[in-house]
């Protein structure tokens, strides 16, 4: 029997699409959905004559994840032509970027086990144009919609740094809060506005020799789980191969595979990678664009900390458990409401319960983010503060922000309305207390008496006055006060 | 005397170009562009060594619009001149091989 | 009457009409009684608009009555090369793939005319998409020289040079990627010019070369073609590449146009006589003889690399066109071939049924240029030549205002004379593509008539966003002498 270790080695190739409101080179606005072939104007037509002229925003949002991601922005960049004839692309065309990227050598920081960032190369980022979308229906035809053609899209391209599924789905996460922090992208994958292809292959090392596996590239992936699910799939897949052919890497035997997430399989799309003769050449209806420090500067001035920064100091500096930290900082607005509240003087924990259990809950019933629950810091830290001034229990804490999200009203104010105060005062508790022992007499008894029934009987008193103070009772107090009666 | 582009070179040149061609048109072309291609080899008569290619004759960059949406053709408009179309959509013949977009 | 008014110039005739001495309708009758004479033996248009001409000509003759502002080039009957887009009509091209197709827009100067007041009378033939040198590849028409119907009125906007000759438009709009304005000028004797690249918008010009493609007038003489710019020229936001006015402010072409250039220098490059005929030389020296006589110097200077300007250009140029027009599919507008096996046979079916043979040559050539393997040695190595081309211009208006060349090594030669050969065609272009290569402005105007009293065009060059001073130039020579005012009478 030989001996075979086998690494799988993952690079990915991301398009994302930039939140702007209109396309990439023309003014036709960018919506989800709609009328096909309505959002369509001569110039994403590719009609005869016309012209496009870029962006701005879609450079600038493409720049700020060009620095996010580390690169090193050029001060120099142009557009090229990508020819390849297919009927969503109307110019037969892509408008995209080829030996002079704007950016270039970055990296991102993906988290890895407990609390460890793993370092994944970012070969290079650049801008394009996305094409329309060819509708295969029944029958003898296929049909274009061009709503789509003109997309502005951000090509990412990373060095083969990950080596398993998880790490590729962590990147794939970690990439979609990044872009969202930045407001560079609203990044659904369902949507299709991130979209992943790995190429996958594996290092094997058999009897002491090292071979490595035709290169697969994978299609279709709509959702992070199917992200890693294709990836594992292949790992064994080609494993399998290898070891059924001894087929090993080679010029043009690169392969296309399309993920059936029904099937849980890839299936193959294309053989060999088509000798495909893109006839790259700068595009003379576009300007090049120089790019001063100072621009690249104003545009840094506008990132913020990174979510895996922001998370990795939430452990740190709050004391919270990774899990804690993820949650918060899975949304930037979400983040920013738990930095305010504790800036606001809430206790961390605290703050993270109310945000973490109650309020993400409320969102997720209201079906919205927390952003456009309209509950700000100050009442977050409110609710925090009265928690930990036993003015109110942990429980009531999710009733006064759900308030919240109605009214303007102050936490405070809110907690009285809703009777969730808790009576604290010691002379009004001891009138409760008497009446429950005067009418727990048998309970009473098993206290006094000690030993193995005391515990139980002191609790069962204790939610007796609870009972009777309607849950309003302030527990420590009540604590106290039993022991008194007791000793 | 050999010419600078052969009848299979003539042939993918064809095929890229997405121009079905009869085989007589491709002796034809291969004949027409090897001359021309011969006069234009004119040009590595001069040292172009450390000279910068020029693309684009003005010495102008960064140019911008700002991302406002204008109107669109709409459908009807934008479907006016197809050759095949269903009132939503651009016809084609089945496109079989999905892969081969880029 | 109307061949009275068609011998006015643009801006005396727009005087008349905007002072309701004359309508706008009888100088667009006038046009269309020309048309109807004429272009049965000439064939410069591909379309006209005779209806929706006097109904436009009628609004503005009204709004004129009624005291209202009219723009520049009110009531006047112009035409344009059927490669501009417009809303009205068709926009073919001259090709036959784009023979039914209807823009839904109109171009940067379409909408400029109409703004001015203009009346777009009809649409001109050309070579198919702007390739030629003769309008003989045009899909669809056959447009002869005014001056002799055995002859080509050069191209490819041989229908605009051909239509302003005789009298069928008052001046016409037309493009230049390698010498399209100007050679058809020259060979009709009409005045031809080129802009600088960035001066005026590409916005609706149907690409061939976009690193090249310039619209531009022709005129019957040089002050209308300087009316014509001061409506064409200026910054379009739809075109990255038409040039921002605060870096090349836009001047009043007719202001100082009758002022000549005082101590004018006159460059003369020996590589720009080579292969020229004796009678055209003669009369390019008959010319600078005049300028001599004006107070003008002359100086030689060296164009070293000129002689490979048809070499980077035949490169660059074809290389766009083939991206350019690969729009041209069949799937979204356009021919598409009757009976498709599959969607690839829609591309290279129509494509091959509708595209005529020397657009087939170009994109074949383009591509090939482009291809892997091939672009460093082709398409790179021209963009560095382009390089040295656009030096040499540098290096000589240092030392000159002008240079001065023939436009062409013949006149108007006999139709079906240089079909054959595309090499020959292509290198009968020596002495204007250049001038696309390095972005400059060049004029040609009419400066004498050979043996067989076929006119020849003088070509004369100036620095970028100069045509001012070009116009200027050209004047000066106009001014003094009587090429212009000849009109074809054969036909």
């Amino acid at each position: 029997m030989s001996s075979v270790e086998c690494k799988v080695v993952i690079g990915l190739e991301i398009h994302v699409q930039l939140l702007t409101k209109t396309k990439m080179f023309c003014g036709c606005a960018l919506e989800f959905a709609g009328e096909p072939n309505s959002r369509v104007c001569p110039v994403c037509l590719g009609l005869p004559g016309s012209l496009p002229v870029m962006n701005r925003k879609a450079f600038e949002l493409s720049v700020m994840a060009g620095l996010a991601l580390n690169c090193k922005i050029a001060n120099f960049t142009k557009w090229d032509r990508k020819s390849y004839y297919y009927p969503d692309l109307p110019k037969n065309y892509q408008i995209s970027q080829y030996d002079l990227p704007f950016s270039e050598h970055g990296f991102i920081e993906i988290p890895v086990n407990s609390g460890d960032a793993k370092r994944i190369r970012i070969t290079r980022a650049h801008l394009e144009e996305d094409a329309g979308k060819n509708v295969h229906t029944a029958g003898n035809f296929s049909q274009v919609d061009l709503n789509r053609a003109g997309t502005p899209l951000l090509e990412i391209v990373t060095e083969p740094d990950m080596n398993s599924g998880s790490e590729v789905r962590a990147l794939a996460i970690e990439l979609q809060r990044i872009v969202q922090y930045l407001g560079v992208s609203e990044a659904s994958m369902q949507k299709g506005q991130m979209r992943f292809e790995p190429n996958v292959n594996l290092h094997i090392i058999k009897d002491g020799k090292e071979y490595k596996t035709p290169i697969t590239e994978v299609k279709n992936l709509n959702s992070f789980r199917a992200l890693e699910e294709s990836v594992n799939y292949e790992h064994s897949r080609q494993l399998e191969e290898f070891l059924a052919t001894g087929k090993t890497m080679e010029m043009g035997n690169k392969s296309t595979r399309g993920w059936d997430a029904d099937r849980g399989v890839t299936v193959l799309q294309r053989e060999k990678e088509e000798a495909h003769d893109y006839r790259y050449f700068p595009d003379p209806d576009l300007l090049p664009v120089k790019l001063t420090d100072e621009w690249i500067e104003d545009m840094r001035s506008k990132l913020c900390e990174l979510p895996l920064q922001k998370q990795f100091r939430y452990v740190k500096e709050f004391k919270l458990s990774e899990y804690d930290a993820g949650v918060l900082t899975a949304e930037r607005a979400v983040a920013e409401l738990f930095e305010g509240a504790v800036e606001q003087g809430g206790e961390p924990k605290r703050v993270c319960n109310i945000i973490s259990q109650a309020g993400l809950k409320l969102a997720n019933e209201a079906g919205r983010s927390m952003a456009e629950l309209n509950i700000d810091a100050e009442g977050v830290a409110a609710i925090a503060k009265m928690v930990e001034a036993n003015e109110i229990n942990a429980g009531a804490a999710g009733a006064i922000l759900a308030e919240m999200t109605k009214t303007d009203k102050s936490a405070k104010a809110i907690a009285e309305e809703l009777n969730l105060i808790q009576k604290s005062d010691a002379s009004e508790l001891e009138g409760l207390v008497d009446a429950v022992i005067a009418e727990n007499p048998q309970a009473v008894d098993d206290v006094k008496s000690g030993g193995k029934k005391s515990k139980a009987a002191r609790g069962f008193l204790m939610g007796k006055v609870m009972q009777k103070a309607k849950g309003q009772a302030n527990p420590k107090i009540v604590s106290q006060i039993l022991a008194k009666k007791f000793g | 005397m050999a010419q600078k582009i052969d009848i299979d070179q003539v042939r993918k040149v064809a095929n890229l170009s997405r121009l079905d061609l009869s085989s007589e048109q491709l002796t034809e072309f291969a004949g027409q562009l090897s001359s021309i291609l011969e006069y234009v080899e004119k040009m590595n008569e001069l040292d172009t060594d450390g000279v910068e290619p020029l693309a684009h004759c003005l010495e102008v960059s960064n140019c911008f619009r700002e991302d406002i949406a204008k109107e669109s053709l709409g459908t009807d408009k934008t479907l006016s001149n197809a050759p095949e179309q269903d009132g939503q959509f651009f016809i084609v013949p089945k496109i079989l091989d999905e892969s081969n977009a880029s | 009457m109307s061949d009275e008014l068609l011998s006015l110039s643009c801006r005396k005739l727009t005087e008349l009409i905007r002072r309701g001495e004359v309508s706008s309708r009888k100088a667009v009758e006038a046009v269309f009684s020309s048309i109807e004479k004429t272009e049965p033996v000439v064939g410069a248009y591909l379309s006209t608009f005779i209806d929706e001409s006097l109904e436009r000509a009628d609004e503005i003759d009204s709004k004129i009555a009624a005291g209202k502002k009219v723009g520049k080039l009110a009531g006047l009957p112009i035409a344009v090369k059927d490669n501009m887009c417009t809303t009205f009509g068709a926009t073919t091209c001259g090709s036959k793939i784009l023979e039914n197709f209807h823009a839904p827009y109109n171009a940067a100067v379409i909408e400029r005319l109409l703004a001015e007041d203009a009346v777009i009378v009809g649409k001109l033939n050309m070579d198919e998409f702007a390739m030629g040198s003769s309008t003989e590849n045009s899909g669809l028409k056959k447009t002869v020289n005014p001056w002799d119907v055995n002859r080509v009125p050069g191209g490819s906007s041989g229908g605009s040079a051909a239509a302003v000759a005789s009298g069928m438009c008052m001046a016409a709009l037309g493009s230049d990627t390698g010498g399209s304005i100007r050679q058809p000028a020259s060979f009709c004797g009409v005045v031809g010019l080129k802009p600088t690249y960035g001066r005026v918008s590409r916005y609706g010009l149907v690409a061939y070369g976009s690193s090249l493609d310039q619209i531009g007038p022709l005129t019957r003489d040089v002050a209308d073609a300087g009316l014509m710019m001061n409506v064409i020229a200026g910054h379009d936001d739809n075109d990255s590449t038409s040039v921002n006015e605060k870096i090349a402010p836009v001047p009043d072409y007719l202001e100082n146009i009758e002022k000549g250039i005082e101590g004018l220098t006159i460059g003369v490059a020996p590589q720009f006589h080579a292969g020229a005929d004796v009678e055209v030389l003669s009369a390019i020296e008959d010319a600078i003889e005049v300028y001599k006589g004006l107070g003008a110097k002359v100086v030689e200077i060296d164009m070293p690399h000129i002689d490979y300007s048809v070499a980077a250009y035949y490169v660059i140029a074809t290389a766009e066109a083939s991206s350019n027009l690969a729009r041209f599919d069949g799937v979204h507008y356009g021919h598409r071939t009757a009976k498709p096996e599959d969607y690839i046979e829609v591309y290279s079916k129509s494509r091959a049924e509708a595209f005529g043979t020397e657009v087939k040559r170009r994109i074949m050539l383009g591509t090939y240029a482009l291809s892997s393997g091939y672009y460093d040695a082709y398409y790179l190595k021209a963009l560095k030549v382009r390089s040295l081309i656009r030096s040499d211009f540098t290096g000589a208006f240092e030392k000159c205002d002008c240079i001065m060349t023939p436009v062409s090594p013949t006149t108007a030669f006999k139709i079906g004379e240089n079909i054959d050969d595309p090499l020959k065609m292509y290198l009968s272009d020596i002495y204007t593509i250049g001038v696309n290569l390095a972005g400059i402005p060049g004029i040609s105007i009419p400066c004498g008539f050979d043996g067989n009293d076929l006119p020849v065009g003088l070509q004369i060059l100036t620095p970028a966003f100069t045509e001012s001073k070009l116009l200027r130039i050209a004047r000066m020579f106009e001014s003094c002498t009587e090429f212009h005012k000849r009109r074809p009478q054969k036909v």
